[in-house]
């Protein structure tokens, strides 16, 4: 009978694993650094990667939402530092918007494997897309996993840090579709577009700005279904 | 890990001197109170500060943090 390794991962409950990491706003001790505030750990695949991207800049987008919230973000891929800031640059550059949160490099996958965002039935290189929720006290409080070619949802994410956070407050649990007051979250025709899987040669790279997508860089590009 | 706080040849950064000259004129404060005055965020002050305290610019006292000597003396030279 073949042998089943188990992976030992954090679940919810647990209190979330200690590290030590170098991130885009400097060095980072976890938790104690983060002593007093929710934090949101999230994964991503890598750098300079379309879907990435689009979660990079939602999250931007809500940062301000999250700290009302006494919410930290923190992303992590297995990059180095120098990709992190050349990518938060090409973001800013190519469509003004500004990564207001720290990336962890995970050069080695130590933080990843942690936490046990590698699976190696999707990709044993990069992390899936990997969310942790971890309250004050450092215990994890929800985990959500999406593959590689899904970008999450990131007022989700927002919703269930509200969910989790009343629960706290008003000792009471959250039915289906729950949220804190009616919102006005629409989905405009631009969230019907897909992306384009982005070049794997120079040549294709070259090329693909002028194939006719709506292109933010080369590796970035959306396209209409049908 | 430096947090480019302090150089390896001991001098400070511009952020190190920033946060040594807000505990200079604020006498002694908490890690929460030097992020507010400082406007960053409050992860990035405490990996600040304790580089700045390993250094031994910075002393503890309870939950306040304060000048050393040290640090005066590199303050009187920025």
């Amino acid at each position: 009978m073949e042998e089943v390794k188990v992976v030992s991962m954090p679940r919810i409950g647990d209190l979330a694993p200690s590290f030590e990491a170098q991130t885009t706003m400097g060095p980072i001790k976890f938790p104690d650094d983060f002593k007093g505030q929710w934090v949101v750990l999230f994964s991503h695949p890598a750098d300079f990667t379309p879907v990435c991207t689009t979660e990079f800049m939602g999250f931007a987008k809500l940062n301000s939402e999250f700290q009302k919230r006494n919410v930290q973000l923190i992303g992590l891929s297995i990059d180095n530092i120098f990709s992190h800031i050349a990518w938060v640059m090409n973001i800013k550059e190519k469509t003004g918007v500004e990564i207001p949160f720290p990336i962890i490099a995970d050069v080695d996958g130590k933080v990843a494997q942690l936490f046990g965002m590698l699976h190696p039935g999707e990709s044993s290189t990069v992390t899936v897309r990997a969310v942790f929720i971890i309250d004050p006290n450092a215990k994890i409080r929800a985990i959500i996993y999406y593959p590689l070619s899904a970008g999450r949802n990131m007022k989700e994410i927002l919703r269930l840090v509200d969910a989790l956070q009343t629960a706290d407050k008003y000792q009471v649990a959250t039915p289906a579709d729950w949220v804190p007051e009616p919102q006005t979250w629409e989905f405009t025709e631009e969230n019907t577009k897909v992306i384009v899987p982005p070049p794997t040669s120079y040549e294709e790279a070259v090329k693909r700005l002028k194939e006719g997508y709506e292109c933010v860089d080369w590796y970035f590009c959306k396209k209409k279904l049908g | 890990m430096s947090n480019g706080c302090v150089s390896p040849d001991g001098r400070l950064s511009e952020r190190a001197i920033e946060l040594l000259k807000l505990l200079k004129e604020k006498g002694r404060l908490k890690d929460t109170e030097v992020a507010e005055y400082a406007q960053r965020p409050l992860f990035q002050v405490r990996s600040s500060l304790r580089e700045l305290m390993n250094a031994g610019f910075l002393k503890v006292e309870g939950e306040h943090y304060l000048l050393t000597e040290k640090a005066e003396e590199a303050l009187s030279k920025a």
